[in-house]
C-alpha cells in the first residue's frame, strides 16, 4: 500500500483535516512552496559544500500502517530507558504507542501526545506554536516540504512552574523500503517550567532507504529548562534533513545534544533565538561518519537580546570516506549588548581520504560583546597514541578509545546519565561495525 | 552628545586631517581613453602601449570573461553593485615612455612626491622607487647595484615588451582571467605596476618600493604586478598609497602575481590609506615552490569598500604562506578583507593572523579560506582573528571556510570579538589621558605584534594614521 508523493496524495491527505480549516491551509502552503522552490545548487553558499547534486526527493512513497509483529518487535526495541515519564512510538509516521501519563502529571496540566492527538485536542496551541519561523539556513524547500506532509510527531507542553525530572522518550522508527516520513517535535515550557526530551531516531534494518524530513520547534519560557537529546541513528541509506528552532525567552535555560549516527546523508539546521535577557542557550552536536555518510550541519545563533549567553560545541569523528561539514554562525544584534557567544568545531579525522569542512562565522554589530569561534581539524594527539601503544593497546584500538575521550566531552552534558550510556553505547557499536 | 552630533565631530575629527593628503592639479593628460568599456577602448590602450599581438589578444579575451561573469553579489555586499562601469575612465596616461632619470620628471609630479614626503634625498636610500602617476609609471630608477646584480624592476608594458622570456612564462598564470569579475577587469585594462625578476640566489638587501597615487576623478586604476624570484632568491616590495578625495566613486582593481622558486623568499608589504569612496577590489596571489616563503603583510585603511584576500598556493614541499593584516574601517566603511592558504604539497605550513578595528558605525568582515586535498599529508594551517569594535554600533563579521583532508594534516582556526575594557581606559585616563588618546593607545596595544612586522618607516605611518582615524571616535 504505497503511493508516489504527489499533488493528488497529498490534496488527498490534506482533505482527512477539513474539520481543521488553518491545518488543512498550512499543508496547502507548505506543497505550492514546495512546488515553486528548485532544489539548492552547489553554488548556494548556505550549502557550500554540501554533496547537492545526489539531493533527491524522487521515488520515496507514504507507508501504511505497520503489521502487528512488526509493532511488537520495535515497541521492543523502543525502551531506551528504564523509567521515563511518556513513551511515545511512532513507525512509518504512524503512532503505534501512545502513553499513559501518569494521574499527577495529567492533572498538573502537562500534555505528552501525538502531533495527531494534540491536533484535534488542543489545535489551538499547535496554531499557536507550529512552524513559525522560516528555514533560514538554507533547508526552506526541505521544511516546505515537512509542512505539506505533516501529521505526525510529539507535542510536549508542560504549564507554568511544572518541574518534571524524568525525561520523555518519543521514538521514530522507519520500517518500510522507500518510505518518507515528516515527524515534528514541539516543546513548550512555559515560564518556570523544566523538562527533558529524548527524541530517537531509528531504522528496523540498517540499510534501509527512506527520507525523514523532520522539524522541531522547541519554546522556553521565562526562567523554563528545556534539555533535549536527539539521537539520528536512521539506516545507511536514509536522506535525513531536520530543521530545528529554539527559543529562548528571559532567563531561560536550554541545552539540545545532537548524536549523529546513521544515515546516508543528514542534513541538521539548527536555529537559536535568543529572545529574553538572561537567557542560556546551549548546542551541542556530535558524530562519528563512517562509510561515505556525509553529516552537515548549520547552525545560527540569533541574539536579539543582551545580556545573554549561548555556547555551541559540535564535535565529529571522521573515518573511511566520510563527509562532515560544520557551518555556524553567531548574529549579534544591534542592540545586544553583554552578549556572550561561542563557537566551537572539532574533527578528528582518522581516515586519510575523510573530509572535514569548516565555516565558522560571526556577524557582531553591538561592540559590549565576548565572542568568539574556534575551528579545529587533526588527528589524534601522537603522545596520547603513543602512550597506549606503548602499554600493548592495538592501534585500532587506541585510536577507538582516543576518539570515545574525544567524543565524551559532548556525552557529559547529557543530564540524564542513563541516556547518555545509551548513545555512548550506539558509538561503540558503530566503531565496531 | 546625540548621536548626530557625536557622528558629525568624528567626520570632522578626520576630516580635518585627511586634508594633507587632499591635492589635486589640473588633468592635463597627453592619453585618454574616455570613459567606458568596449573592445575599442582595449585596441586603443593596447595601441598607445605598442604592444605584442598576444597582449591585446589577452586583454580582448578577458573583457569578454568580463562581461559574461556575474557580480559576486550572492555572497559579496550589494554595494559593489553602485559601480557605474560605464563612467570609469579606464586608460591615461602621462607620458608614453616612462622616465628613467630624477632630472626628466615633470615638475608637478615631483611637488606631488614632495608633499607625499618621499623627497629625492631619502629615495637615495631605497633600493629602487618605481613611483607610478596615475596609471603609466612615470619616473623609475635603481640603483647601480641593483642592476649589476641582474634584478629587473620595470613595468608590465616594458617587462612584457623587453623579457618576455622572463614575464611571459607566469604572466596571468597565478590569477588567470578568469579567476574572478574583477581580476577579468584588470587583465583587460591593466596599465602601470611593477614587474620584477630576482635571478637565482639574489638576496635583494632594501625592500623595492612603488608609490603611487589616482589624481583624477572617476579615474580606474589598475596595476598589474607581477614578482618573480628565482631560486634561493629573497625580495620584500612594499606598496602605498595615499589617495586626494573625490566627489563620486573610483575604482580601484589591481592584480598581484607572486612566484616563489624553489628556496626563495617573497614578502609584500602593503599599507593603504584610500579615500573614502573608493572601491578597492584587489586579486592578490602567490605561488611557493619547494621550500620557498610567501608572506603578505596587509594593512588595509580607509576606501568605501575593500575586498581583498590575498592567498598563497603551496605548490612544492615544505612550502610556507603567510597572512598579516590590519584593518580598519570607519564610518560608512567596508573593509572585507582576509586571506586564503591552498595547500597542494606534503609538508606545507600556512599562517593567517587578522586584526580588524570598526569604529563608528565601519563594517569589518574576515573571509578565509583553508583548503588541504586528500592526497596531503603533514600539512598545517593556524589561523587567527581578532576583531576590536569600537562604537556601540560598529559592525564585525568573520566567514572563514576550512577544508581539511589527508593524513596527519592540522587545522586550527580561533577568532574573538571584542572592545577596549573600560578599566584600561579607566587606568589611563586616570594618569591623565583624555579618552580619545587613551583609545588611541589601546587600539595600537591591540595590532602591535603585527605592526612590529612592518618595516621602520611603514610601522611609524600606520600608527600616525591609526591615531588619526581613532580621533574624535569617543566622547
Amino acid at each position: 500500500m504505497q503511493s508516489p508523493l504527489d499533488s493528488r496524495l497529498q490534496e488527498a491527505e490534506t482533505q482527512r483535516f477539513a474539520t481543521q480549516d488553518w491545518f488543512a491551509e498550512l499543508r496547502r502552503q507548505g506543497w505550492q512552496q514546495f512546488s515553486s522552490l528548485p532544489l539548492p545548487k552547489r553554488t548556494d553558499e548556505k550549502w557550500r559544500f554540501s554533496d547537492t547534486r545526489s539531493l533527491s526527493l524522487e521515488h520515496f512513497c507514504l507507508a501504511g500502517v505497520p503489521s502487528d509483529e512488526v509493532v511488537d518487535r520495535l515497541i521492543a526495541q523502543s525502551h531506551f530507558i528504564s523509567r521515563p515519564s511518556g513513551l511515545l512510538v511512532h513507525i512509518d509516521g504512524h503512532c503505534v504507542l501512545r502513553p499513559a501519563l501518569a494521574p499527577e502529571l495529567a492533572t498538573q496540566g502537562v500534555k505528552f501526545e501525538s502531533f495527531e492527538d494534540a491536533l484535534r485536542h488542543h489545535p489551538a496551541l499547535l496554531k499557536e506554536y507550529i512552524l513559525k519561523h522560516c528555514a533560514g539556513l538554507g533547508g526552506e524547500k526541505f521544511l516546505a516540504l515537512h509542512q505539506a506532509w505533516l501529521r505526525s510527531g510529539t507535542v510536549l507542553y508542560v504549564p507554568k512552574n511544572v518541574e518534571i525530572k524524568q525525561p520523555f522518550v518519543s521514538v521514530h522508527w522507519t520500517a518500510t523500503e522507500g518510505v518518507a516520513i515528516f515527524p515534528h517535535t514541539l516543546v513548550i515550557a512555559e515560564d518556570g517550567a523544566k523538562v527533558t526530551l529524548h527524541d530517537f531516531q531509528c531504522s528496523a534494518e540498517p540499510q534501509l532507504r527512506a527520507l525523514a524530513i523532520s522539524a522541531a520547534d522547541l519554546y522556553a519560557g521565562k526562567g523554563a529548562t528545556i534539555s533535549r537529546l536527539a539521537v539520528q541513528a536512521w539506516g545507511l541509506a536514509t536522506q535525513s534533513f531536520e530543521i530545528a528552532n529554539t527559543c529562548g525567552a528571559k532567563e531561560s535555560l536550554i541545552t539540545s545534544v545532537n548524536a549523529a549516527l546513521g544515515a546516508r546523508r543528514a542534513r541538521l539546521e539548527n536555529t537559536i533565538r535568543i529572545q529574553g535577557e538572561g537567557a542560556d542557550v546551549r548546542l551541542y552536536g556530535i558524530s562519528v561518519a563512517t562509510g561515505e555518510q556525509e553529516f552537515d550541519q548549520r547552525t545560527l545563533q540569533v541574539h536579539d537580546a543582551g545580556n545573554a549567553k549561548s555556547d555551541l560545541l559540535f564535535k565529529n569523528v571522521l573515518l573511511d570516506k566520510a563527509r562532515t561539514i560544520f557551518s555556524g554562525l553567531i548574529k549579534v544584534a544591534p542592540d545586544a549588548q553583554r552578549t556572550d557567544a561561542y563557537q566551537t568545531n572539532r574533527n578528528l579525522l582518522l581516515s586519510p581520504e575523510a573530509e572535514a569542512d569548516s565555516l565558522p562565522g560571526l556577524e557582531i554589530e553591538a561592540n559590549d560583546v565576548k565572542c568568539s569561534h574556534g575551528a579545529t581539524t587533526g588527528q589524534v594527539n601522537p603522545e596520547e597514541l603513543f602512550y597506549l601503544l606503548a602499554r600493548g593497546i592495538p592501534l585500532p584500538v587506541a585510536q577507538e578509545l582516543l576518539a570515545e575521550g574525544f567524543l565524551e566531552e559532548v556525552l557529559a552534558k547529557v543530564d540524564d546519565e542513563e541516556a547518555a550510556a545509551v548513545v555512548r553505547e550506539m558509538f561503540r557499536q558503530k566503531f565496531h561495525s | 552628545m546625540s548621536e548626530n552630533d557625536e557622528s558629525q565631530a568624528q567626520r570632522e575629527a578626520i576630516e580635518v586631517d585627511r586634508t594633507k593628503g587632499d591635492f589635486k592639479y589640473a588633468e592635463d593628460y597627453a592619453f585618454d581613453a574616455g570613459v567606458g568599456l568596449n573592445p575599442q577602448v582595449i585596441d586603443y590602450i593596447s595601441k598607445v602601449k605598442g604592444e605584442d599581438p598576444w597582449i591585446l589578444e589577452f586583454r580582448q579575451k578577458a573583457l569578454k570573461i568580463f562581461s559574461d561573469m556575474p557580480m559576486p553579489t550572492h555572497w559579496a555586499t550589494q554595494d559593489l553593485d553602485a559601480i557605474n562601469f560605464d563612467a570609469i575612465r579606464y586608460y591615461l596616461a602621462k607620458g608614453q615612455k616612462p622616465v628613467r632619470t630624477w632630472e626628466e620628471v615633470p615638475d608637478d609630479v615631483k611637488e606631488t612626491f614632495e608633499r607625499l614626503g618621499i623627497p629625492e634625498s631619502e629615495r637615495k636610500f631605497l633600493a629602487g622607487v618605481e613611483a607610478q602617476f596615475d596609471s603609466e609609471a612615470v619616473y623609475s630608477r635603481m640603483k647601480d647595484e641593483l642592476e649589476k646584480q641582474g634584478v629587473i624592476f620595470c613595468g608590465p608594458t616594458e617587462g612584457l615588451r623587453d623579457h618576455p622570456d622572463i614575464f611571459r612564462k607566469w604572466f596571468g598564470k597565478v590569477i588567470p582571467a578568469g579567476d574572478n569579475k574583477f581580476a577579468a577587469l584588470n587583465s583587460a585594462v591593466f596599465s602601470g605596476g611593477s614587474f620584477i625578476y630576482v635571478p637565482k640566489g639574489v638576496k635583494v638587501a632594501q625592500p623595492l618600493q612603488a608609490y603611487f597615487r589616482i589624481n583624477a576623478e572617476n579615474f580606474g586604476q589598475f596595476e598589474r604586478t607581477l614578482i618573480i624570484a628565482d631560486e634561493g632568491s629573497e625580495v620584500t616590495y612594499m606598496e602605498g598609497c595615499t589617495a586626494p578625495k573625490f566627489e563620486t566613486a573610483t575604482l580601484h582593481s589591481a592584480v598581484v602575481e607572486l612566484v616563489a622558486l624553489k628556496g626563495a623568499k617573497i614578502q609584500y608589504i602593503t599599507v593603504q590609506n584610500w579615500s573614502a569612496n573608493v572601491f578597492n577590489l584587489v586579486t592578490k596571489r602567490g605561488v611557493a615552490e619547494e621550500d620557498a616563503e610567501v608572506r603578505w603583510i596587509d594593512c588595509n585603511i580607509g576606501s568605501r569598500l575593500t575586498m581583498k584576500y590575498p592567498g598563497v598556493v603551496l605548490r612544492g614541499k615544505r612550502a610556507r604562506g603567510e597572512v598579516l593584516s590590519i584593518a580598519l574601517a570607519n564610518d560608512g566603511q567596508h573593509q572585507d578583507t582576509g586571506a586564503k592558504m591552498i595547500h597542494a604539497a606534503d609538508e606545507t605550513s600556512s599562517n593567517i593572523i587578522a586584526k580588524s578595528i570598526s569604529v563608528g558605525a565601519g563594517r569589518s568582515t574576515y573571509r578565509g579560506l583553508v583548503h588541504m586535498p586528500k592526497t596531503l599529508k603533514n600539512c598545517k594551517n593556524n589561523t587567527e582573528c581578532d576583531a576590536l569594535l569600537i562604537n556601540e554600533h560598529s559592525r564585525t563579521d568573520t566567514y572563514p571556510a576550512i577544508s581539511v583532508r589527508g593524513q596527519k594534516n592540522s587545522v586550527q582556526h580561533e577568532a574573538s570579538v571584542s572592545k577596549v575594557s573600560a578599566e584600561q581606559i579607566f587606568y589611563m585616563m586616570q594618569r591623565g589621558l583624555s579618552e580619545g588618546e587613551a583609545m588611541s593607545l589601546a587600539v595600537n596595544g591591540f595590532v602591535n605584534d603585527l605592526v612590529k612586522e612592518f618595516p621602520m618607516e611603514y610601522s611609524v605611518e600606520l600608527k600616525r594614521l591609526i591615531e588619526l582615524q581613532m580621533e574624535g571616535s569617543v566622547g
